[in-house]
C-alpha cells in the first residue's frame, strides 16, 4: 500500500540524533556522515556526549547527540538548528526540540515516550508530548521503533536486550530512506564489525533494511535528495580530526626518516590519538602508554634524545602536568611534539565539550623564560596539516612544538582531499655535520644547535636542565650567560616566524571596516558568517591565524588596514589579550563559553553590531 | 672493551667538570667505582647513557664521560624508559635518590620496575634531602630530627627493597659506599641482568645526615649486624657465630658457636622470590643482637622478557600481519570518492 511519496531537493539538510548514551547513537551519526561522504556531500559533524559512559537511563543528562550538516553546497559548520530530530526517548526530544526548525521533521521512537521514561526526564507523565506537537509546526514521524524492531528480529536466537540493541540501526535505516542514501557502506561496516558474530550481524543488518522499508510502507509524505557537491575536483575521504592528527604525525615521522615515538595517558578527548597509534606499528611507529602524564611527556622527550621523534598528547589537565618537562624540553632544545585536544576547564571542567582556553597556557603556562612554538588546527583535515608542520617545526628547529586542537574538531568529521605521500615536503633533521668540532650547544645561521645522537662515537655529551654555558652547554651559573641564554632562546624562537609563509586573507578585501580573526575551530563559523555579512554588503574580512606562537611577521601590517579587529574565541578573550597586547589595534573581543561551538549566525550578528547595523 | 686497539682505563669515563659534591661525601667513592668497573663491562662508551633526576646523586652524568642527562626531578625511569623504547642498544644507567626516586619519583620507578626494560636503576640512598639543606626524606626513620621535624619525624619510611619486590622487579640488590669491592661487584651483576636491575646504595651524606649507615659500615659493629648475601651459600654473618635458618617461613637466628650445625642453615637463592621477600623485610633501624642482620648483595634476580623486547615483538608482528606501512594507502583510507 505505497503511497504516493514527494520527492524535494535540497541543497543543505541538518540532521541531530539524539538519545540515550547507551542507544548507540554516535556509531549512526558516524555511519550517516560516511556514507554521506561517499555520495559526494560536502558535511561537518559535531558529537555531542556527556561525560559518563553510561549516565542514568532515560535523563536529560544521559543524552547522546550527534548532529550533520550536509549539502550540495560547501559546508563549514554542523549547523545551527537543525531540519531533522531523531529522538530515541523523551529526554533527547526534551533537551533537543528548542533547537529544531519550524517546519522541521521529527523522527520519535514511540516506545522511549512512555511514563517511565517522562518520569525520568523530568516531564508530566500525564501528557505525551507527542501528543502536544502541532502539524502545522513540524512534521511528526511517530514510530514504534522498538516495537517493529523486536518483531523484525523475533526468530533470531537473541535476548530482548541485544535485539533493542540495533534500534539504532533501524533509526539509520529510516533516515536513509527519507534522504536516499546507499545501505552499502552502512552493510559492508556492519560485516566487517560482526564478523564473528553472524548472529548479532544479522540482527543489525535486519534492523538497517526494516527501518528502511518502513519508508516504503508509512504514509511517508517526502523525501529528500540532495546533491553532490561541486567540491574541488579530485580525490576525497571522510576524515576524523584526531584521526587526521594521528596520520600527520606518522607521515612527517616517515618524511623525515625518524622512528615515531608517542608516549600518551588516557584523557578524553586525546585517546583516539593513541589508540589509533597503536594500530600502525607497521610504520614504525612505538606507542607507550604511560603511567602518568609526566611519564608521558619525559619518555618522549627520552626517545628524542635517543634518536626518535617523541610526541605526546594530552588534554588541559594533562599539559598542565607536563608543564615542568616542557621547560626541560626548551632547555634540552630537543625535538618534541605536544598536543592539547582542548576541552572545557579549568581543573577537569567539561571532559567532553569543546573550548580554546588553553591558549595562554600553551604560550605561556611554564616558569622562567620559556618560548615553545604554537599552532593549531582549523578544522578536521586540518589536523593532519597542522602535526605535520608542528613535527617539521620541531625536528628542523629543533624544539618542543604545542599543536592545539580541541573536542569539536578532534571529534568532528569532514570530506578531505587528501594529498599525495610525494606532494609533503621533506623534513630535514641538522644532523652533525662532522667538519668542526662538537659543542652542544654551538648553533648555526637560525640558532639551531645540531642534534648528536647516543651511539655516535666520540661525540659523547651531557645535556640537562641546568643553564648552561653559551656553546659548550656545560653547566653555568654565570650572571651575563644566563642572560644571554635567555636571549637566544626566545631569539631562535622569534626567528622560526621569519620562515612563515605570508598570511593569507579568507575572504573579504585587504583594507576596510572590520577584521574578524580567528585561530583554531572557530574556523568554520566565522567562515559562513562573513560570507553571509559580504553578501549582506557588510564591510569585513577573515584572517584566521594557524601560528599563534610567535606571531606572523606580517600580522600587525594586515590588521592596521582595517578600523576594528573582531576577535570571536571559545574562552574568555586570550587571542584578544596577544594582539592588543602586541598591536596598537582596536579589538572587540567575542567570547563564548559553553562549551559549544559558535553558531554562524551568533558570529553574524556581532558583525552586524560592529556595522552599527 | 677495546676502544682503537687499546682497552678503556677508568680515566676514559672522567668528564673535565669539576665535581662539585663536598669533601668526604659517599657519592665520590660511588663514582670512583662505577668508573673503575667501566671498563670490565664491555660497553663501549658510546652506547653508555647515564640518566639522572635532580639531588645531589643526579649531578652524576655530569661527571661521566658518556652521554647523559640530567632530567628533572623524579623522572629520569621515564626519560630512561623512553630512551631505551627507542634504542634497545644504548646501555642505559639511571641515578636516583631517596628523594628523587622514592618520594617525587616513586610512580615513575615502580613502574619502570613492573616494565623491566634492560636499564639499570642506582638509587642512592642517603636518607636525607641533601640538595636542599637537610629536611627528612621518605627513608628517614621515624623520629627522625631534622630542619623540617625539628620535633621528629612522624613519617613511617620505605623499605627500598621489599617496595621494589612489590613492584615485581626482576633484579634486587643492596650495597654501600664505603665496600668498594662489593659496590663494583654488584654494579657488574646488575649490569649483567637482562632486565632492570635495581640497586640500593647506602651513601653517606657527611653533612647532614653523617653516620646514618655506621651501624652497617663501621669496622667495630657491621659483622653484627650485616649479612653478605653469597648464592648457594649458607647464611652466615658476625665472623662465623652465626647464622639464620628457616622454620617454615620463619627465620631464625642461631649461634653457631653452639654447636649448630652449617647444614641446617638457610642457604642462599636469589631466584627464590618468597626468601627474597623475607630477606628485605629485616629492616629494623635499630640494631642488636637479637635483631636481623642488614643483608647486602643480590637478594633477587629473575629472568623476564624485557619490555623493549615485546615492544619491538609487536612491531614485527604489525608489520608481519598488516605488511611494512605505505603512507599513500594510510592517507586514502578505505573508502574514497572522486569529484569531477
Ligand atoms: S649534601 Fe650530603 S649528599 Fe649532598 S653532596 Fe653534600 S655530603 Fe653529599
Amino acid at each position: 500500500m505505497t503511497m504516493t511519496t514527494r520527492e524535494e531537493k535540497r541543497s543543505k539538510v541538518t540532521i541531530h540524533f539524539a538519545g540515550d548514551s547507551g542507544d548507540g547513537i554516535q556509531l549512526a551519526g558516524s555511519q550517516f556522515t560516511l556514507t554521506t561522504a561517499l555520495q559526494g556531500n560536502d558535511l561537518s559533524t559535531f558529537p555531542d556526549f556527556p561525560a559518563e559512559i553510561r549516565a542514568p537511563i532515560g535523563t536529560v543528562a544521559g543524552v547522546s547527540g550527534f548532529q550533520i550538516n550536509f549539502g550540495s553546497e560547501e559546508i563549514n559548520t554542523p549547523g545551527s538548528n537543525p531540519d531533522v530530530l531523531v529522538a530515541m526517548n523523551a529526554a533527547a526530544f526534551k533537551k533537543n526540540i528548542r533547537n529544531l526548525k519550524k517546519g522541521g521533521i521529527i523522527i520519535a521512537n514511540e516506545a522511549g515516550f512512555d511514563k517511565r521514561n517522562l518520569r525520568l526526564a523530568h516531564m508530566d507523565e500525564s501528557v505525551n508530548p507527542l501528543d502536544e506537537v502541532r502539524a502545522s509546526d513540524y512534521q511528526l514521524y511517530r514510530v514504534d521503533i522498538t516495537k517493529l524492531n523486536r518483531e523484525a528480529l523475533q526468530d533470531l536466537e537473541l535476548g530482548m536486550k541485544e535485539r533493542d540493541r540495533s534500534r539504532n540501526m533501524f533509526a539509520l535505516g529510516f533516515v536513509y530512506w527519507l534522504f536516499h542514501r546507499n545501505l552499502d557502506p552502512t552493510l559492508q561496516f556492519l560485516t566487517h564489525k560482526f564478523q564473528t558474530d553472524p548472529i548479532v550481524l544479522e540482527a543489525n543488518i535486519r534492523a538497517l533494511k526494516k527501518g528502511y522499508h518502513y519508508g516504503e510502507t508509512i504514509e511517508a509524505v517526502k523525501r529528500y535528495s540532495i546533491e553532490s557537491a561541486k567540491l574541488k575536483p579530485g580525490t576525497y575521504r571522510n576524515i576524523v580530526g584526531n584521526q587526521a592528527l594521528a596520520m600527520g604525525l606518522i607521515a612527517a615521522s616517515q618524511k623525515a626518516g625518524l622512528n615515531l615515538f608517542y608516549a600518551g595517558y588516557p584523557i578524553t578527548p586525546a585517546s583516539d590519538i593513541l589508540h589509533f597509534l597503536s594500530r600502525h606499528k607497521n610504520f614504525n611507529v612505538k606507542t607507550f602508554q604511560a603511567e602518568d602524564e609526566i611519564a608521558a611527556i619525559t619518555a618522549a622527550i627520552g626517545a628524542s634524545f635517543g634518536g626518535s621523534m617523541g610526541v605526546t598528547a594530552t588534554s588541559g589537565p594533562g599539559m598542565a602536568l607536563k608543564g615542568e618537562a616542557l621547560g626541560l624540553a626548551v632547555m634540552l632544545e630537543l625535538p618534541l611534539v605536544i598536543v592539547n585536544v582542548q576541552r572545557g576547564g579549568p581543573s577537569t571542567g567539561l571532559p567532553t565539550k569543546t573550548e580554546q582556553a588553553d591558549l595562554l597556557q600553551a604560550v605561556y603556562g611554564r616558569n622562567g623564560e620559556s618560548p615553545i612554538p604554537v599552532i593549531a588546527a582549523r578544522s578536521p583535515s586540518d589536523c593532519f596539516w597542522v602535526a605535520f608542520e608542528a613535527s617539521r617545526m620541531a625536528v628542523e628547529y629543533m624544539t618542543p612544538v604545542i599543536v592545539l586542537s580541541d573536542g569539536y574538531i578532534a571529534n568532528g568529521a569532514e570530506p578531505w582531499r587528501f594529498p599525495k605521500s610525494d606532494d609533503l615536503g621533506k623534513i630535514q633533521a641538522p644532523y652533525f655535520s662532522g667538519k668542526e668540532e662538537y659543542l652542544p650547544y654551538k648553533r648555526n645561521d637560525k640558532l639551531v644547535r645540531s642534534w648528536v645522537l647516543p651511539g655516535q662515537e666520540g661525540l659523547e655529551h651531557r645535556i640537562g636542565g641546568l643553564e648552561k654555558e653559551k656553546e659548550t652547554g656545560n653547566v653555568s651559573y654565570d650572571p651575563e650567560n644566563h642572560e644571554e641564554m635567555v636571549k637566544i632562546r626566545a631569539e631562535r624562537i622569534a626567528r622560526i616566524a621569519d620562515d612563515y609563509p605570508a598570511l593569507e586573507r579568507i575572504q573579504g578585501p585587504p583594507k576596510g571596516r572590520v577584521l574578524v580573526l580567528g585561530w583554531g575551530s572557530t574556523f568554520g563559523s566565522i567562515k559562513v558568517a562573513v560570507r553571509n555579512a559580504i553578501s549582506e554588503g557588510l564591510e569585513v574580512s577573515q584572517l584566521h591565524l594557524r601560528h599563534v606562537f610567535p606571531l606572523p611577521n606580517d600580522l600587525g601590517d594586515i590588521i592596521s588596514g582595517y578600523d576594528q579587529v573582531l576577535i570571536p574565541e571559545l574562552n574568555n578573550g586570550q587571542l584578544s589579550k596577544l594582539i592588543r597586547q602586541e598591536y596598537d589595534a582596536s579589538v572587540t573581543a567575542f567570547n563564548k563559553i559553553q562549551g559549544l561551538p559558535f553558531r554562524a549566525d551568533e558570529v553574524l550578528e556581532k558583525i552586524r553590531e560592529l556595522h552599527g547595523a | 672493551m677495546e676502544r682503537n686497539g687499546t682497552a678503556y682505563s677508568s680515566k676514559d669515563f672522567s668528564s673535565d667538570q669539576d665535581v662539585r659534591w663536598c669533601p668526604g661525601c659517599g657519592d665520590y667513592s660511588i663514582l670512583k667505582q662505577m668508573q673503575t668497573v667501566l671498563p670490565e663491562l664491555g660497553i663501549n662508551r658510546k652506547d653508555l647513557v647515564f640518566i639522572s633526576g635532580i639531588g645531589c646523586s643526579s649531578r652524576f652524568p655530569y661527571y661521566m664521560n658518556s652521554y647523559g642527562m640530567h632530567s628533572i626531578h623524579g623522572r629520569a625511569p621515564a626519560v630512561a624508559t623512553g630512551l631505551k623504547a627507542a634504542n634497545p642498544e644504548l646501555s642505559v644507567w639511571v641515578i636516583t635518590g631517596d628523594g628523587d626516586g622514592l618520594s617525587i619519583g616513586g610512580n615513575h620507578l615502580i613502574h619502570a620496575l613492573r616494565r623491566n626494560l634492560d636499564i639499570n636503576i642506582l638509587l642512592f640512598n642517603n636518607e636525607i634531602y641533601g640538595l636542599t639543606k637537610g629536611q627528612y626524606s621518605p627513608t628517614s626513620e621515624l623520629g627522625k630530627y631534622t630542619k623540617s621535624s625539628p620535633l621528629g619525624s612522624i613519617d613511617h619510611p620505605f623499605n627500598p627493597l621489599s617496595l621494589a619486590l612489590g613492584a615485581d622487579a626482576t633484579f634486587v640488590a643492596r650495597t654501600v659506599d664505603r665496600d668498594p669491592t662489593h659496590l663494583r661487584e654488584v654494579l657488574k651483576r646488575a649490569h649483567e641482568h637482562k632486565g632492570t636491575s635495581y640497586v640500593e646504595i647506602y651513601q653517606n651524606c657527611n653533612v647532614f645526615n653523617d653516620g646514618a649507615f655506621e651501624p652497617w659500615t663501621d669496622k667495630k659493629q657491621r659483622d653484627a649486624n650485616s649479612i653478605i648475601l653469597q648464592q648457594g651459600q649458607p647464611l652466615v654473618y658476625d665472623g662465623g657465630n652465626k647464622g639464620l635458618r628457616l622454620d617454615g617461613l620463619k627465620p631464625q637466628i642461631v649461634d653457631l658457636t653452639e654447636g649448630f650445625s652449617q647444614s641446617e642453615l638457610w642457604v642462599h637463592d636469589e631466584k627464590d622470590a618468597t626468601k627474597a621477600h623475607i630477606l628485605s623485610r629485616f629492616f629494623n633501624h635499630e640494631p642488636g643482637p637479637d635483631k636481623f642482620p642488614r643483608p647486602f648483595g643480590i637478594l633477587y634476580s629473575e629472568d623476564r622478557f624485557t619490555y623493549e623486547e615485546a615492544m619491538q615483538n609487536q612491531l614485527d608482528k604489525a608489520l608481519e600481519l598488516q605488511g611494512k606501512g605505505n603512507l599513500d594507502e594510510l592517507i586514502r583510507g578505505k573508502s574514497t570518492w572522486e569529484v569531477e
